[in-house]
This record gives C-alpha cells, structure tokens and sequence, in this order.
C-alpha cells in the first residue's frame, strides 16, 4: 500500500508541468564516441545509430520489456488481426494516418518500399541486409498498407523496419540514392529527413550533431526540448565526469567504468547512473579445436584437429566450476553487469533454469578432474598422457577485461590449470581480416573472451551462429560466427527444427535446450557477466528510461527538464 | 638560392610519393579491419557485400593508384570547379572516408579552424613566452630567475599533456568551475559574450599545450644566447661603449635567434597535425582527433590523406627552415 502511495505520488510529480513543444529549451547529450553518419543502413554501430532515432523511426520497437511497440504502425501485425498471413508467407504492415515527414510531405506506403529497396539494391553494402533476408517481394497495396512477402514460410516474421537499425526513409530524399551511388549522398546521410520528434540542424562528423524540435511531430504537445546537442569526444571517465561532477551535459552514454569511480563521482550529488539490461553477455569461449602452432598454418583450428583437452567434457566443466561469476561482478563491472549462466538473458521466457554455476565450486573441479585422469604433475600443473593443461587465453585491450582475465587465471591455477594471457587490440581483434591471426575468428588460442549481443527477442538468428556450417575454416575464408568452432548434429536438428516452428512455446523450450546444450552442460561457452550499457543522466532530466533492446535516447521525445 | 629551392622543389616529389607509398604499405599490413566496430551479429556475407562497397575488393595496387589520382587529379579539379563554377570534375569519385562516407577533404576542412585556433594559438602563446624566458635566464644565468625558468621547462618538458591536461580540468572545470571542459565546437563569435565563451573554453587547452611548447623552445633560446653571449663580438659592442640594452637585444638576441627561427619553423607543421591527445581530452575534436579516430576505426583513405598532408607540411616547412637560415644569416649561402 505505501509503496503504491510513492509510485503514485511519483507519477503525479513527474507529469510534466508544462505540456508545450519546446518549453524546456536546449539538452546537452555527450557521445564519447563521436557520430560519423546518421543513417543506420551504412554503419549500426550504437554511436551512429543513436543520434539517427531522434530523427528516423521504424515502423515499431521493441519495448524494454521485450514486447513490440508500434510507432509508425498502426498495430503490430500478427495472425490475429490479419497482418501476419497464416502460413507465414508474408507480412502486412499498416502505417498510423496522418503521418507527416519533418517537411510536410505525407509518409506513404511508397516510402516503406522505398526503403526495402534501398537496402536491398546490389553494390550498396547495406549494413542491416541480414534483417531484409528472404524478402522476396514488397508490395503496396495502397497508400498507408505495405505486403512484404517471403521467399520460404517465417515463422518470426517481424524483422525489417522492426527497431531502430531499420528505420523508414524518405523516398522523395534517397530516391537517387540507390545503390553504388549510396556512397556519394554524404548531403542525405548527414542530414535525414525524418519522423521523429527532433530534425538535423548542423552534423559534424565525428564530431557533434545539433537538433531542433520537428515542428511536424504527430504529438503536438512534444518534444519537451526544442534543441538537442549531441557531443562526441573525449572518453567515458571524461564524459561521467560531465554529467554528475560539472553539470555541464544532461545525459552520457556507455559509461563502463570501475565501480568505485562512478560511486565517488555520484556522490557530487549532480546525477545519477542508471544501467540498460539487452542481450550483451560477456563470455568465455573454449577452442575445440586444436590452435597449436606445430600444425600446418591452414590446419591450426580447424575441425580435422580436436582440441588436445578442451575436448573433454569434463574439463570444460572444471574450469566453468573454478569461476566466481559474483566477484568479478562485483569487482569489475558494479553497475554495469550481473552474474550470468546463459547466453540469452532477456526475455525470461528464453533464460534456462540452471543457475548452479553462479557458485564456485574449487574443490568440485578439482575433484571432477582427478576422476576424469587429469592429475598433478611436478610444478602442480595437471596432466594426461604427456597432454599438460595449459591454456592461452586472449581478449581484447579493456582495462575490466585485463582485469577479469587476471582473477580468471588465479582460480584457474588453483584447480592445476596454467594460464599465459594474450591482449589484443579491439580492432584487429574484432576484425574479419582472414590474414589477422589474432582475431576472434581465427582463434589461435585455447580460450577467448569478449562480449556478443542479438537485437531480437526470439535468439533464433543468434543461435543460428554456433551451427557447424557457421564454422570459421579456410574455405570460408575464416568467417564465421561460430569461433569456439562447436559443432553437434544434434544442435544442428534442432536448429532446423526451430526454424519450422510456429507455437512460440515451443520456440522457447527450443531455444532453452540449446542454450544449454552450449553453456550449462556442454560448456563450449562459459557466460560470465548479463551487461547493461551504463547511462548518467542529470537530475534535472526526466522521462529517461531504460531499454535494453533500443538506444538510449529511445524515448527522447517524452525526455523534460524538471522546474 | 633560386637553384637551390628549385632543386629542393624537385627533389620532394619523389620524396613524397614514396612517403605516400609507405604509409599506404604500412596501413595495409596492419592486422585492423574497417569494419572492426560493425556488431559480431551481422553474417559474414553481409559484411563482404559492405566491404566491396568501400572498395575493398580491389587489390592493394590499384587502390594505391587511385588514392594518387584522386589526390593529385580528381581533388584540384574538385577545387577549382568549385573557385571557378566550372564542370570539370563532375562525375569523378572523390576521396571518400570509410566511416562517414562522405569526402575526406570535407570534414578536414570542418576540423582546420579549431585546430588552427586552439593549437596555433598554443604556439603563439608558447612562443611569446618562451623567447623573453630564454633571454633572461641566459643573461642572468644561475640566477633565480633562471633557475625558476629551468625547474618549469623541465616540468613542462617531462610531464605528459593528458596529465596536466586532467589536473587542470579537475581544479578549473571541477573544484573552482572556471572554465568548461567540453570544448563547443559550433560556437561562434559574434558577440562580446560568445567572444568570451570563446576565450573561456581555450584557457585550458592553450594553458596545457603553451606550457609544453615553451619549455621546448625556452631551453633552445637560452641555450643558443649563451653560445652567443661568449664571442668576441660581444665584448667588442660592450668595449664600443654601446649599452646593455643594445648589447643584448640587438646584437646578441638578432645572432641567437637564427637556430630558434629554425626551431620554430620546423615545429610548425605539428600545429596543423594538431594535438592528438590534448584535443582529445578538451573535446576540442581538430585534425589531431580526426586522425587518432580515423587510426581506431581503421578509416584507411582518412589515415592516408592526413598522414600525407602532414607529410607535404614537414616537407615544406622544412624547406622554408633550410631558406630561412640562408636568409638570416647571410655567410651561409648554398649556391
């Protein structure tokens, strides 16, 4: 009862006093990575998309939640009411009447085909053409209805213009836009042409974008802010620093910085820290292939050479017992991340039950290993037929990783494992460079950590990526997304499986059983750490709120200044 | 001398064209990848239908030939059709960068005024500072004064810009909120209060970087007085009966300046490199962090055309140095 009395006491006191467009001036915004284009379809990196939704939307969104949202639409579409066909074959998208683009013009179903075909035209280099897969057709049916059909049934049909990374363009805008000469439109890029509730002013890239309130926002009472700025630049301790010790900015992103920094800088008493939960799991992969340097070049990590040790189970699962998820939790993360034991950490319906491994289990390890042969030898390091645990773990230069990477190896050691630790520089790590042998596809090493993320709510695509056939190997150049190099047939079933499946129940205890089959029981991936991206706002700020599947300025529009 | 500077001229051509190669080579071995940053989740495919895009598909040769092109052709006609309203350059790709796609020159040209501004202005300042500096401490040597002068030239001199830099915005933008530490790039001047707001956010940096660069070049102005204050020359003025005051600032300051010119001269080209990790920590966003950003998203026709024209502004300012001294100093001639 009381705590229902303070929320809606709350509520009542963070109505916003004043209902008028532009009533609360301007709002400074700090990207320390810094915007170089505003158009989402080029670059979908968070730094560029962000900035672009306060222009650019999609027909819907995905809600903190998990849920959609329509924002263009006038209803999600589904079986129900018609939008989704009944043998999944195509969707049908109704835009909201009455939409204006920031110019005026009306925005048609033309514009929603318009930008299909954008994305889709050959010699553009789309950066979001994965979302437009398998779309064979897009009709207009007529000026606000849309039909896109598929080549084979989808059963997780809602994809394109599903999210900010897929917004809607103007036609009349992009039209000579399409694709080789996509590259010279840096007029169109730089500035859009939008729906949203802010429209582009001046853009500097890499360097700052400014923004007025759209006078044609289908919300007559916002944006609060009639003028946004979002500067890039500088680093995340130089960026916190703005926001809750000088005051100068009102909101800053992606601020992952040691715990007791943020809390001294908190205590200045000018704003607050608050984190966005998506999908970002920071986690260890193990090699299951053979990285040794004695093999031929072309043969180093491939499936012709199972791994000397992380091939057996029973290892795999001794390191997993030797780690102590709430430490580095707390150590190394504070408020930007939580103990995890699965790959797919929102929406619950996806999460497995196992949770046995946020508890470290030293003498367990040791104990599972002396059963499986795997015995100290002189130096304590254990051993197996001449075979010695010892493990090369990389990741990539970050200050929290070379630190989880340090506590890692004690526990490890203290089960008779060695460790030698490997740094690699963030690009060439994440780099597809197929010459780069340092990079995490390649992985010439036992052990890798980094952190990877999916924008949809069903992971079925993101499973996807540790099929056997997603393997890195020569002929495919060393792409992949498979790096741990996993591959069981049964995953592959039921991966298939997946794909053929409606009942979204039934979607889940799939989805579940192969998680599991990963992480909680074959261990092939050791999820550390569910990653929140850490935003501070100023106190005056209201309306912010987090999602983890959006940007963060996600819900600007309903952003106000307290008086 | 007009032989010479030609000769010179000459020379730098193929001087620059292999700089140009090196640096092309050099980016291409490197281990990073343009599309490092695009997330893990988008497939392989997708990612080589991005990097044809930019052109990547291409092997290293023929992209090395048309960077030339782009640069010594394609750019001049770019300008001049733009200076004259003519057509000469429709049609032709420009230098475009990897991660705003969008022409290279463009966005050098959106970062040349703040770097200008803030770093030249360091320069100035430092300069200003430094040659009375020099003087003094020379003619007073082991005084105070030139003790003083020593003890901050060397900490000037050992203590890194992103120290100083963050001690500073802590007392000033922090504790005392004097001056801000986000530097604003759109300001602009129109006023006496945006004209102070100007003023307001180039203390810190132009403190951090004048205080660097005067330590430098104090210690050379100090250093070549006292060569000069021991010749014969000088106790011939003073044996003339000429005053200090003549003495000093006419005679030895005018022989001792000839190395510092130099000095200088050559320091200038850092200026237009701008100051990668002081504009990084003021936010000021010039060509020093266009390049370090470039270098991180492995922006390779960005990297290229700075690095390059940077390498044209140590070429030249060298030149200017090597015609400056034979200017000044009248016995030295290379003809």
């Amino acid at each position: 009862m009381k705590t229902a009395l303070i929320s809606a006491l709350a509520i009542m006191t963070a109505a916003p006093a004043l209902a008028e467009r532009g009533a609360d001036g301007d709002l400074r915004v700090l990207y320390w990575q810094a915007a170089s284009v505003l158009n989402p379809y080029l670059s979908t990196s968070a730094k560029d998309v962000e900035p672009a939704s306060l222009v650019l939307e999609p027909l819907a969104i995905v809600a903190a939640d998990g849920s959609y949202q329509n924002v263009l639409a006038e209803e999600i579409p589904s079986i129900e009411n018609g939008g989704i066909a009944a043998d999944y074959s195509a969707v049908t998208w109704r835009l909201k009447p009455g939409l204006t683009w920031s110019d005026g013009s009306p925005v048609t179903a033309e514009d929603v085909k318009f930008t299909a075909d954008y994305c889709m035209a050959p010699g553009f280099g789309c950066a979001v053409l994965a979302e437009f897969e398998g779309i064979s057709k897009v009709e207009v049916i007529d000026d606000l209805t849309v039909r896109l059909s598929f080549d084979q049934p989808r059963f997780q049909p809602l994809q394109a213009f599903l999210g900010q990374r897929t917004p809607i363009l103007q036609k009349a805008q992009f039209q000579d836009c399409l694709g080789a000469a996509g590259a010279s439109c840096s007029a169109q890029n730089f500035g859009p042409i939008g729906t949203g509730p802010f429209r582009v002013t001046q853009f500097n890239p890499g360097d700052v974008v400014q923004f007025d309130a759209n006078p044609n926002y289908r919300d007559a009472a916002k944006p609060a802010f009639a003028r946004v700025t979002i500067k890039g630049g500088g680093d995340a301790m130089a960026a916190a620093r703005a926001v809750l010790e000088t005051g100068e900015v009102d909101f800053a992103w992606n601020l992952q910085l040691p715990p007791e920094a943020i809390a001294q800088m908190e205590s200045a008493g000018k704003g607050q820290v608050y984190t966005a939960f998506g999908t970002m799991v920071e986690r260890i992969e193990l090699n299951q292939t053979d990285p040794s340097a004695d093999l031929p070049a072309e043969e180093r990590a491939t499936s012709a050479h199972p791994h000397p040790f992380l091939s057996d189970p029973a290892v795999r699962k001794a390191l997993s017992m030797a780690i102590d998820r709430p430490i580095i939790a707390e150590l190394a993360y504070g408020p930007a991340g939580q103990p995890t034991c699965t790959i797919t950490p929102t929406p619950q319906e996806y999460v497995t039950d196992d949770d046995s491994c946020l508890t470290q289990d030293i003498a367990g390890a040791k104990a599972l290993l002396d059963q499986a042969g795997w015995v100290p030898g002189g130096d304590g390091v254990r051993e197996k037929d001449g075979v010695r645990l010892q493990v090369l773990f990389q990741t990539s230069v970050n200050s929290v990783r070379q630190d989880v990477q340090s506590l890692v190896k004690q526990w490890w050691s203290e089960i008779g494992v060695a460790t030698d630790l490997k740094t690699v520089e963030g690009s060439s790590f994440f780099g597809g460079d197929p010459e780069n042998p340092d990079s995490l596809a390649r992985f010439l090493a036992d052990a890798q950590m980094y952190t990877d993320a999916y924008y949809q709510p069903d992971p079925a695509s993101f499973l996807n990526e540790f099929t056997c056939a997603s393997i890195p190997r020569p002929d495919t150049q060393w792409q992949g997304s498979n790096s741990p190099r996993f591959c069981d047939p049964v995953y592959d079933e039921r991966m298939d499986l997946l794909h053929q499946t409606a009942a979204s129940a039934d979607r889940q205890q799939f989805a579940r059983e192969m998680v599991a089959m990963i992480t909680t029981e074959g261990h092939v991936m050791l999820p550390l750490i569910h990653r929140g991206m850490v935003l501070a706002r100023a106190n005056s700020l209201q309306g912010t709120a987090p999602n983890g599947w959006e940007g963060s300025l996600w819900n600007i529009a309903d952003w106000s200044r307290s008086k | 001398m007009l032989t010479f500077t030609i000769r010179r001229l000459l020379l730098a051509i193929p001087t620059l064209i292999f700089i140009s190669l090196v640096i092309f080579l050099l980016l291409e071995a490197s281990p990073g990848d343009p599309l490092g940053d695009v997330p893990l989740t988008v497939p392989p495919e997708v990612k080589e239908k991005m990097r044809e895009a930019l052109g990547l598909g291409q092997a290293w040769y023929i992209r090395y030939v048309l960077w030339l092109k782009q640069f010594f052709w394609v750019e001049p006609l770019y300008w001049f059709d733009q200076a004259f309203g003519t057509g000469f350059s429709d049609g032709m790709q420009r230098i475009i960068s990897f991660q705003s796609r969008s022409p290279v020159f463009d966005v050098i040209a959106q970062r040349v005024p703040q770097t200008l501004i803030v770093v030249g202005m360091s320069y100035l300042v430092g300069v200003m500072i430094a040659i009375p500096i020099g003087i003094l401490s020379a003619y007073k040597q082991y005084s105070w004064f030139d003790q003083l002068g020593t003890f901050v030239s060397m900490i000037g001199f050992s203590m890194p810009t992103f120290f100083t830099g963050v001690v500073l915005i802590i007392i000033f933008g922090v504790k005392l909120q004097w001056f801000p530490s986000v530097y604003d790039t759109t300001l602009v001047v129109r006023d006496w209060d945006s004209f102070l707001a100007q003023v307001r956010q180039m203390v810190m940096p132009v403190a951090v970087l004048a205080l660097y660069n005067a330590a430098q070049i104090s210690r050379f102005m100090r250093a070549s007085m006292l060569d000069n204050l021991g010749q014969d020359y000088v106790r011939t003025a003073r044996a003339k009966g000429l005053g200090e005051r003549t003495v000093v600032l006419k005679h030895v300051l005018r022989n001792s300046l000839i190395p510092v010119v130099t000095v200088i001269a050559l320091g200038l080209p850092t200026v237009f490199g701008g100051a990668i990790i002081t504009e990084q920590v003021f936010k000021v966003n010039g060509l020093g962090q266009l390049l370090i950003s470039a270098i991180h998203a492995n922006d390779i026709p960005m990297v290229l055309t700075l690095t390059f024209i940077f390498a044209i502004l140590i070429v030249t300012f060298t030149l200017i140095a090597d015609i400056l001294y034979g200017v000044l100093d009248p016995r030295i001639r290379y003809d």
